[in-house]
């Protein structure tokens, strides 16, 4: 008797308190927001193989940038790893049956899928073409599109990662097993633990922040419009209060799958832990101190601006602090190549770049240059894509055989991770050389040198997406066809191993006993 | 009715060991949301701090306009409320249901009696020509009327919100009633009644913000 087969039919699904099908609801509603901003960017990139605007309008072509950029950040990257693994695994990390509160993690589910349903209606009903940055006053004064539908949804769905937020800290706060201490955790919960702290922190900012955007489009109550004694770079402020951490809210998780991938890949304990531990924390910080630094170029003081440069500078030191110790892990590891580390390691070099690069344009005089460029573009999709969404595949893959109890087909596996991995740096580094060239991002027509690197771009979005259409056909013929996972085939450390695959319904017959620290890889399990 | 008096075991959630640790978790669930409403309140705040600095007189002349001998009253009776609702966590405690639902009625009561007399405090504004949008005339006499516009846009944003948040405490409080009507379990509700309690706290104390930020700065 497990999870899976613990009760059958829609109701057992769509009204569970179970975490673990709660999981489930947000793997298969993110996968499908995830190939919708795939479509859109498949169109952006189809456009731009030629420097005519000659495949859509350049209305159809903001709408498009503007549908991939708000259903990727808002209903894939924020909720991605936290709404799906978090949800799964930390209540099997921390030895509890449950979250603290199972019902709030059931509403926020349906607050996601409400999210969901108002911008998707944006999208249909003549669609938004202010990109996922909602400027005003462009927004408010002069976007022709359904702004105020799409603005709402981005509001609800804050609700969503704001009671995913609460449930986490509380979980990991009250719920630990006997023995557990905070330092005995593993790097996954401190993950979880510090996202869920800038989503509680950071997401209402934004939430009154859409309010008073919305009453300005609505009933005309002037907050930011210039022409009512508004402050436009206001918006910008607040936005990005929000929307800088926000980053980490995708990045952090990544980061604390990716460390229990190494330790297991690597079969050794994490170099470093407590240092790992406070960069985490650290990242969680110093991302609230550096909003800033997207707004060199709008108008703010000089002195703020290179206030925000050397603040940002200090987001490098924790980063780096977590490659050199990754790297540390792997020194005299037992080094296997399954997938899971696949994806890991290129986490860690497509990471490394992307965060290099930040360092590009985080400098203040150097941003002025590179602006607005695809040279930015390049930097946060290397973060996003490269960091963050290998860091999913890693996970999904590394956990695969505990959510379904199967094993997902290694060879298609490492194919795929191979193809990502390729398709993704042929995608995005030509993008650098764009943007230091010079190109604009936002623009559906461009200068004629310019083709050939945006063709090599669009050919490498072609290899993405059949390096991440590739998982999606073997993990749902694995679901029937693949080999029973025992209840640890990586040989892995950590109380979720410990339980059968998949997890019986109360996760732990008896509540576990802690009496040693993470990843004690050295001791037979 | 009376007091039941034969307390029937008290049944914790299937995810909690015991009742003190459900307790402990949902009181810092309630502390975690209450973090949250604070911040979306300081956002507001914020963008009123910097338009204040920058229009100064305007706002502060705007800010007269507004009744604050009216609202000062009106906040007495809110913080008046706020008494009852400890009141009732503690009649709650001691397991006083009579006591309890005397003390929660009475916090409903001058919780509505607050949003009555704000509703009046807006009708009067309507009346003088002092809300901005909707197509009204703005008759504003003061000085630089365009940016004294954008004042009551904040106040008008700023009380709505706080009224939506006394309107979502008193459903709360309401379903309060009934569980503490019904008595099922006399830990269990007292529990309840100190987290909705928190809540009603909180509402108290950003109105004491919402006041001193709107009606009395500039005066």
């Amino acid at each position: 008797m497990n999870y899976l087969n613990a009760g059958y039919g829609l109701k057992s699904w769509l009204l569970t308190l179970d975490h673990k099908r709660v999981a489930w609801l947000y793997f298969i509603s993110i996968t499908g927001f995830f190939f919708l901003g795939g479509a859109a960017a498949t169109l952006v990139r189809l456009e731009l193989i030629t420097p005519a605007g000659d495949l859509l309008s350049s209305d159809a072509y903001n709408q498009m940038f503007s549908l991939h950029g708000i259903v990727m950040v808002w209903f894939f990257l924020i909720p991605s790893i936290p709404a799906t693994m978090g949800n799964f695994l930390l209540p099997l990390m921390l030895g509890a049956r449950d979250m603290a509160f199972p019902r709030l993690n059931l509403m926020s589910w349906y607050v996601f899928i409400l999210g969901g349903a108002f911008t998707l209606t944006a999208v249909i009903a003549g669609g938004i073409d202010t990109g996922w940055t909602f400027y005003t006053p462009y927004s408010t004064m002069f976007s022709n599109g359904a702004v105020l539908a799409a603005a709402t949804g981005v509001f609800i769905v804050g609700f969503s990662s704001i009671l995913t937020g609460i449930n986490f800290i509380v979980t990991t706060h009250k719920m630990r097993a006997p023995g557990l201490t905070w330092f005995r955790l593993p790097l996954f919960v401190w993950a979880q633990y510090a996202t869920s702290l800038i989503m509680v922190l950071a997401t209402p900012v934004l939430s009154i922040t859409l309010v008073l955007l919305g009453v300005e489009r609505a009933f005309g109550i002037g907050i930011f419009d210039p022409e009512l004694g508004g402050d436009p770079i206001l918006f910008e402020h607040l936005f990005w209060f929000y929307s800088h951490p926000a980053v980490y809210i995708m990045l952090l998780p990544a980061m604390g799958v990716v460390s229990e991938v190494i330790a297991c890949f690597a079969h050794k304990r994490i170099f470093g832990y407590k240092v790992m531990a406070f960069s985490i924390l650290a990242i969680a910080l110093f991302g609230f101190l550096v909003w800033g630094h997207h707004m060199f170029v709008s108008g703010q003081s000089i002195y703020a601006g290179v206030a925000f440069s050397l603040l940002s500078f200090l987001v490098s030191v924790p980063s780096a602090l977590k490659i050199f110790n990754w790297l540390a892990t792997l020194y005299k590891g037992h080094i296997r190549f399954d997938a899971p580390m696949l994806f890991a390691l290129s986490f860690i070099g497509l990471f490394l770049i992307g965060g290099l690069t930040g360092v590009f344009v985080a400098t203040l005089a150097l941003d002025i240059q590179m602006h607005d460029t695809y040279f930015v573009v390049a930097h946060f999709h290397y973060i996003m894509v490269g960091g963050m969404v290998s860091a999913y595949m890693a996970g999904l893959h590394f956990w695969w055989p505990k959510i379904t109890g199967r094993l997902y087909p290694e060879m298609w596996a490492r194919v795929s991770a191979i193809i990502v991995f390729a398709g993704f740096n042929l995608t995005f580094f030509p993008q650098f050389i764009l943007g230091w060239a010079g190109m604009p991002r936002r623009y559906h027509a461009y200068a004629e040198e310019f083709q050939l690197l945006n063709v090599f771009s669009s050919a490498g979005a072609g290899m993405l997406a059949v390096g991440y259409l590739l998982p999606l056909l073997y993990l749902l013929w694995s679901l029937r066809y693949g080999a029973r996972a025992g209840g640890n085939p990586w040989d892995a450390r950590g109380l979720e191993w410990t339980v059968a695959s998949p997890p019986p319904k109360e996760n732990f017959a008896t509540v576990p006993r802690v009496d040693s620290e993470a990843y004690a890889y050295d001791t037979p399990q | 009715m009376t007091r039941p008096n034969n307390q029937t075991t008290v049944i914790v959630a299937h995810q909690f060991e015991t009742l003190e640790q459900q307790f402990d978790a949902d009181l810092l669930g309630m502390w975690l949301f209450l973090v949250t409403e604070a911040l979306l309140f300081s956002g507001a705040f914020l963008a009123l701090a910097v338009y204040y600095h920058q229009y100064y007189d305007t706002f502060s002349a705007a800010a007269r306009e507004l009744h604050w001998l009216l609202a000062g009253f009106n906040s007495v009776i809110l913080l008046t409320s706020g008494l009852a609702v400890a009141l009732a966590e503690q009649a709650a405690d001691q397991h006083r249901r009579r006591l309890t639902l005397w003390w929660l009625s009475a916090t409903i009561a001058l919780g509505v009696a607050f949003l009555g007399l704000k509703g009046y405090e807006y009708y009067m504004e309507y009346r003088a020509g002092l809300v901005p949008f909707l197509d009204q005339p703005f008759a504003f006499s003061g000085p630089d009327p365009h940016n004294a516009m954008l004042f009551y846009n904040f106040y008008f944003a700023i009380t709505g919100l706080h009224a939506l948040h006394m309107i979502i405490g008193l459903m709360v409080l309401l379903v309060m009633l009934v569980l503490t009507y019904r008595w099922r379990e006399g830990a269990r509700v007292a529990r309840q009644v100190r987290i909705a309690g928190l809540y009603w706290a909180f509402v108290d104390i950003v109105w004491v913000l919402v006041y001193c930020s709107l009606y009395l700065l500039g005066r």
